[in-house]
């Protein structure tokens, strides 16, 4: 091969389609099982702290008596262990990472107690 | 292959370690736990048959004697020794006497954190 | 006598995937002494395994290092399932070693790409990773993330591999070697890399095996040693050979690489024609027993790497130790940096293929 032996790969890429994408333009399409980012259905939980147990980094926490469950997006390591370990099944993987933030801020979502509307609802009529 | 352990006293050390040498061992590793003593392994690997030989060594002597001039690698593992237990090591070459590994905390294996003491 | 200096090299290098810092005792441009010193990126993982469940463990061991990922925590698994007796199905094994061989065949590729940087050929470094891209993208469809794989637990693996996808990802893979080979061939036949790598760093036999070498540095002066060959996971049923060179030099241990790159390939393809249908994972009932020991040594791209595990009975672990290829390799490669020129000084360093942040965990 000599000196030059990896003049055929270069000029062949050269004169071919470049290897990279033009990002932002064109956007990769992740799997369908990469582990991006963790969304919940909030109205199916039923708060039992199962996933606060198994986090490896301790990012959920779930206030019981509130109704709230909050996750820290810096600190989740986007492992599935609370996927997995939820027993309503009401906690999701995302394809799409969580974007930048400037801050450190908590994710939180309260359950809407739709119970107590149909009471109040009940009582009006 | 199944792995032997022994467990000697720290003055038959060098012997047993200049015996393993002369069969042809090589050395994998030495590792410490600290629990009420100082458990120290050394680890010789030959033909993928690993041999450990234990030495117990008390809080209130910790010293061991060095095996660099057997296994000049091993300065290595007892620099770590040094570093992260409070151990001394006399008599080794390229000793670097606290300073191979720059810890904010001085021998962090030889105290309990805050975590262990609430347990 | 000639004039002695003192070069520091490190701990910020163009060459060095992670800080090590080096004191070099040059006379003129010769190297007559190096004198390591490490401790930069200390992250105190061994004392956080007293203070976490050990379940929960096996994602910090995954993150003691980028490069070598799925097999720390390979290693984990497997050392606790050692303590607690734990038998693995046969399926979850043979997954072990696919997702193995693709971490080795992606770590040779990223050594390949920073040894030619190294010399300053950059086009070679580019097209190595072209091609790792696409060995990661293989990864992130069958584990969900690029580089830290998440697929190792104790007591088997989190994710299966159907059998249709195997088929798939055998054709996608027959295409990457294919590519890998256009790399590999200008390593192995072009003159000027030959003529920088070829004659420095020369370590020999007795020198290596006396001061504690392993991995493609070992095998690259002769000895055909491979803790695969202890038949862990089902490395023992596959047919297979360690790849050894002679000449115990730089460019001996980059052919080593190259050509184990091949030798990874060969695993993945038996072992995806022999995996069994069984389960994947077995339930942990219960904690490590007090007073069990485990010595798990397992062949990682860089070299042996040994587990030692301490149960105490609780959810804790008593003690984990590492003892990482890196750790073992300082000491022949500052034999080797004796007698070299300056400008060999990184592709000296490079050829133990240092990985720091396994070292010091």
């Amino acid at each position: 091969m000599g000196s030059f032996g990896i003049f055929k790969m270069v000029t062949g890429w050269a004169l071919s389609k470049p290897a990279t994408r033009l990002y932002p333009f064109v956007k990769r399409e992740p799997y369908a099982g990469t582990r991006g980012s963790i969304e919940i259905d909030i109205q199916k939980c039923t708060f039992c702290t199962l996933c606060q147990k198994k986090c490896p980094t301790e990012a959920i926490l779930v206030k019981r008596q509130e109704k709230i469950w909050e996750i820290d997006r810096l600190r989740c390591i986007s492992c599935n262990a609370c996927v997995d370990a939820c027993p309503k099944n009401c906690l999701r993987m995302l394809t799409g990472y969580s974007p930048s933030v400037t801050a450190r801020t908590v994710d939180s979502f309260a359950q809407e107690q739709l119970k107590s509307a149909a009471e109040a609802s009940k009582t009006a009529q | 292959m199944a792995d032997t352990l022994l467990t000697i006293d720290r003055s038959e050390l060098l012997a047993k370690v200049k015996e393993l040498k002369a069969a042809g061992n090589r050395l994998v590793q030495i590792s410490c736990t600290l629990a009420e003593e100082f458990e120290i392994t050394y680890s010789f690997d030959k033909d993928l048959a690993l041999t450990n030989v234990r030495v117990m060594v008390t809080k209130a002597d910790p010293v061991v004697p060095s095996i660099t001039d057997i296994y000049l690698c091993a300065f290595a593992y007892e620099n770590e020794l040094q570093d992260l237990f409070g151990l001394t090591v006399p008599d080794m070459k390229l000793n670097f006497n606290g300073n191979f590994y720059m810890t904010a905390i001085k021998t962090p294996f030889n105290i309990a954190t805050k975590k262990q003491e609430a347990q | 006598m000639a004039q002695r200096t003192i070069v520091p090299f490190g701990p910020q290098h163009p060459v060095l995937p992670e800080p090590i810092h080096l004191d070099l005792v040059m006379e003129d441009e010769t190297v007559v002494e190096a004198i390591p010193s490490i401790g930069f990126i200390h992250r105190g993982l061994e004392k956080l395994a007293e203070t976490k469940d050990f379940q929960e463990m096996t994602y910090v061991a995954e993150r003691i290092c980028g490069i070598c990922s799925f097999i720390h925590g390979q290693g984990y698994c497997q050392a606790v399932e050692d303590l607690m007796n734990l038998q693995v199905p046969q399926r979850a094994k043979y997954l072990r070693v696919i997702w193995g061989e693709m971490s080795r065949i992606h770590s040779h590729l990223l050594w390949l790409g920073l040894a030619a940087d190294a010399f300053g050929f950059e086009s070679l470094f580019m097209h190595s990773w072209r091609v790792r891209e696409k060995l990661l993208d293989i990864v992130e469809e069958t584990t969900g993330g690029r580089v830290i794989f998440g697929s190792c637990k104790v007591g088997g693996v989190r994710r299966n591999i159907e059998n249709e996808k195997l088929k798939s990802i055998t054709l996608e893979l027959k295409n990457i070697e294919k590519m890998s080979r256009e790399i590999t061939e200008v390593f192995e036949k072009d003159g000027s890399v030959k003529r920088r790598l070829a004659g420095t760093g020369v370590l020999s036999k007795d020198d290596a095996y006396a001061l504690g070498a392993v991995g493609p540095m070992l095998r690259a002066t002769g000895i055909a040693s491979d803790t695969r060959k202890r038949g862990y996971a089902a490395y023992g049923e596959l047919s297979w050979e360690p790849v050894v060179e002679t000449a115990g030099d730089c460019y001996a241990r980059c052919l080593v690489r190259a050509r184990e790159v091949y030798q990874a390939f060969d695993l993945i393809y038996q072992a995806i024609d022999k995996i069994p249908d069984t389960e994947i994972d077995v339930k942990v009932v219960g904690n490590p027993p007090a007073g069990s020991e485990s010595f798990m040594r397992l062949e990682q791209p860089r070299g042996e790497v040994v587990y030692y595990l301490k149960g105490s009975g609780t959810k804790f672990l008593q003690r984990f130790r590492v003892r990482t290829p890196t750790f073992a390799n300082i000491a022949p490669m500052v034999v080797a940096l004796k007698g070299c020129q300056l400008a060999d000084v990184p592709n000296i360093v490079l050829t133990i293929d240092p990985c720091i942040s396994c070292t010091e965990r």
